[in-house]
């Protein structure tokens, strides 16, 4: 009998989790938002199904604002693995000329996020996309399935959820309804990060310290990533030591200043921090329960 | 009074933490077990500042401690959970010390919620039971004790709370443990341990109490981080390992992925595929780190086979030392988990690891979870718990729960809505096969062929027995009198009524047999989609 770290355990979930959608669903996907948890979620998928491909291809919602350095090193990664990359952009909100500034986080993120999403899975007819989201990172995730059932509408019922008892996922659906899948449900930010060191999973620079120019608004750290940010009355642009916890769209996503420039020192800077990863997220703050309200509409 | 003492924030690092320990908090709306995990998150660092801030707002907005802050509002996640101020679903919670990780179920204690309790329990290796020193041993208290131990924990922590409230009283704390002890005497546990607490203030949560001078135990803390769950009958049972997904990149790998529910793998160990009863040798255990030469229970690997041999999703490859043989019929103890009620008779999908077949529900008994004991029904209200034998379409491979839990759990699916109707215990896996006496043996037996000859299948054998039986007679009895008048010859009229008796539910048995094989040889041609699983 071997004794399983707790790694080691986290990770053969996560490996039986998506051996179960490959075995049970028609046409899955898996969403590559290119962030840390989603380096971890496709080095499993990579584990699970070896010597083969994984058997499902993987996709990228873009807005259109993410960080230069997150597309380049997307398309590195590919390349290197040698898989192949859906991207979709939702092209009317594009039309529409939604953006972070002018239209609000909370329009922008609906739009090209949300909305984004529930185009692309239509349009493919994708019946399982995989997710990288954690219980820990929020409340409402915390009630979360593994296996989250989606109506033909993609809407989460909180209240209509299936039970998993043991590893047993019953992954039954109608047609035109979908599951969003969790293989990371059980992990936390300190798991990630751990995972990441021990595997040795390339991860976008953004998360390391260096000097980068930024804005300070609305009491967070913007950093300017391109000429489509006006400066306000006031505003300068500095430079400043800063590294992200977690990545999204560069607007909406707050820097910490930090000289953590190794895994280790993010790992330890981490055990010492006193605010969650989600902080420098503008879209969490709509107040409480604003993302259970959030995944009732079909966001992740 | 205690004086909280922070664990320090190098000791929070999950992981590097060696072990995992997973349980769950059983306790009843006002028992403080909300508050019990926020003061262990709280405690143990995994709560932020910015969490902090936003538990604030909400403790001035919903919380019951004035302007204290309410660690109950930090596991209690949605919106309507908030406003009410109860926990309706299972949470996870997750916080770690050096020693060990943590993950939480964090499940309601309502009679209403059973299910959600029995979801979180089923992959728990400790239950923590609360108390309310002012109250003891309740009726919840009981059901979520029966519960637990239903699932299979079998290690409980029973905290008793509210300790401030009684005056930190030894007296309260030893009628308690006396209590439980009488009470649980039946459920199997291997270990309980009471610990005196109190959630609000934090008295041996994480600290030890200076209230309570005459206990000299570990801290709750303490318990979970030291408490040994393995149990060792899990180190050498035969291997037992469900196909999950068949691995075929290109012609020349053919390997079977899946997660060893029991029992340790080697290469060249012999192993049995059931139900398919063919044999072969393990060639290479395959992993993306590099092949191994051993592999054990909970790791997800890729077996290859020496031989090439038809395996697909729903096998177990099994050590040829287990002589378990699949089965097609199953005693299960069943939890009922929707609104509408389970009718004896009724028929559902059945999911058990990675097989999946049609199964036909026999209800036999109902257990009330109060007092323990069961009695006979026909019905099963949501949460029920009853003792139910299932009839599947084809052979599967299932093991005793007790002996291995992800071969011995199953659930119920309803396959025109897709919900989950139940889930399933099996009671008498293949293994308790010969522990029947040959008297018992000899009086199924004996019910099998007069249930054949005489029985409805659609009553319960002995009253359908009845019933027919005495037709039968009555039948006989009638046709040897009219024999009799018109021929007066007495042997004859008993010999032609002897006969009616015996030939008229042969002919009968025949009959049905025929218009049943028809029946179901349609009801397959529908079903054929699921040979291969169903999609499920």
């Amino acid at each position: 009998m071997i004794q399983m770290t707790h790694l080691q355990k986290l990770e053969a979930e996560s490996i039986h989790i998506m051996r179960e959608v490959a075995a049970t669903c028609d046409n899955p996907v898996m969403l590559y938002s290119i962030g840390k948890d989603s380096a971890v979620m496709l080095h499993l998928a990579i584990k699970a199904f070896y010597p083969a491909k994984p058997p499902f291809p993987l996709m990228h919602v873009d807005t259109t604002w993410k960080f230069r350095e997150m597309i380049e090193f997307r398309d590195q990664r590919m390349r290197d693995l040698g898989l192949d990359l859906i991207v979709h952009i939702n092209e009317d909100g594009v039309a529409q000329g939604v953006n972070p500034f002018d239209s609000g986080s909370r329009v922008h993120t609906d739009v090209m996020k949300t909305q984004g999403l529930k185009q692309a899975l239509d349009k493919y007819g994708f019946d399982a996309a995989f997710g990288g989201a954690r219980r820990d990172e929020e409340k409402s995730r915390a009630k979360e399935r593994v296996f989250s059932l989606r109506s033909d509408e993609h809407r989460w019922d909180p209240k209509n959820q299936r039970p998993e008892p043991w590893r047993l996922y019953n992954t039954r659906k109608r047609k035109g309804e979908s599951f969003r899948v969790f293989p990371l449900s059980n992990w936390t930010e300190g798991d990630v990060w751990a995972y990441i060191a021990q595997e040795k999973i390339p991860v976008v620079p953004l998360y390391f310290a260096s000097v980068r120019p930024v804005v300070e608004r609305d009491g967070a750290l913007i950093m300017r990533d391109d000429e489509r940010m006006v400066l306000r009355e006031g505003e300068e642009v500095q430079n400043k030591m800063v590294r992200f916890r977690t990545l999204g769209c560069y607007p909406l996503t707050g820097a910490v200043e930090s000289t953590a420039a190794t895994l280790e020192d993010i790992i330890s800077e981490m055990q010492a921090s006193r605010s969650s990863e989600r902080q420098g997220r503008m879209i969490d703050h709509d107040g409480a329960g604003s993302m259970e309200q959030k995944k009732q509409e079909g966001y992740f | 009074m205690s004086i909280p003492q922070r664990i320090s924030a190098k000791d929070v690092h999950a992981s590097q933490a060696p072990q995992l320990l997973r349980f769950i908090t059983c306790g009843s709306v006002d028992d403080g077990k909300s508050t019990l995990i926020g003061r262990l998150l709280y405690e143990s660092k995994s709560i932020f500042e910015d969490q902090l801030e936003s538990l604030d707002k909400d403790s001035r907005k919903f919380g019951t401690q004035g302007a204290e802050l309410d660690l109950a509002l930090l596991v209690d996640g949605l919106a309507a959970e908030r406003e009410q101020g109860i926990t309706i679903d299972v949470a996870y919670r997750y916080f770690s010390t050096p020693n060990r990780a943590f993950i939480v179920a964090d499940t309601p204690g309502h009679e209403q919620y059973t299910r959600n309790m029995a979801t979180g329990a089923s992959s728990a290796d400790l239950a923590i039971i609360l108390v309310d020193a002012r109250k003891g041993i309740l009726p919840q208290t009981r059901r979520h004790s029966f519960i637990v131990s239903m699932l299979g924990v079998r290690h409980i922590a029973v905290a008793i709370n509210k300790m401030d409230l009684v005056g930190f009283d030894r007296a309260v704390f030893a009628q308690i443990e006396a209590d439980y002890r009488v009470m649980a005497a039946s459920l199997g546990f291997e270990s309980v341990r009471f610990i005196p607490v109190s959630a609000l203030q934090g008295d041996n949560v994480t600290t030890r109490s200076a209230a309570t001078a005459w206990y000299d135990g570990p801290t709750l803390l303490e318990h979970l981080e030291t408490v040994d769950t393995q149990t060792a009958a899990e180190l050498d049972a035969p291997l037992r390992f469900p196909v999950q997904w068949v691995n075929r990149p290109n012609l020349d790998f053919r390997g079977y992925a899946g997660t060893i529910a029991q029992g340790t793998v080697k290469v060249g160990d012999e192993v049995s595929v059931v139900p398919r009863g063919r044999r072969s040798h393990i060639a290479r255990i395959v992993t993306a780190d590099g092949d191994l030469q051993e592999a054990s229970a909970g790791q997800a690997v890729t077996l290859t086979l020496t031989d090439e041999i038809d395996v697909s999703r729903g096998d177990v490859l099994i050590g040829v030392v287990d002589r378990s043989l699949p089965r097609r019929d199953l005693r299960v103890r069943l939890l009922w988990t929707v609104d509408r009620p389970l009718i004896s008779g009724a028929r559902y999908l059945l999911k058990l690891a990675t097989s999946t077949a049609e199964a036909r529900v026999d209800l036999h008994q109902a257990i009330d979870i109060h007092s323990f004991t069961s009695s006979p029904a026909r019905e099963l209200a949501m949460n029920g718990i009853g003792i139910a034998h299932l009839t599947l379409d084809r052979m599967i491979f299932a093991a005793d729960y007790r002996q291995t839990r992800d071969l011995g759990g199953l659930i119920l699916i309803d396959r025109i809505t897709n919900e989950t109707v139940a889930f399933g215990l099996v009671e008498s896996g293949p293994d308790d096969e010969p522990q029947r006496s040959l008297a018992e043996k000899a009086h199924a037996l004996g019910l099998f062929v007069a249930g054949s000859l005489f029985g409805n299948p659609s009553e319960p054998l002995e009253r359908s027995l009845a019933d027919r039986l005495s037709w039968a007679v009555t039948g006989a009895i009638i046709l040897g009198a009219v024999v009799y008048v018109i021929s007066g010859n007495a042997a004859l009229s008993f010999g032609v009524a002897a006969i009616d008796f015996v030939v008229r539910p042969v002919l009968r048995l025949f009959h049905r047999r025929l218009v049943l094989a028809v029946l179901d040889w349609r009801a397959l041609r529908k079903s054929e989609d699921l040979a291969d699983g169903g999609g499920i």
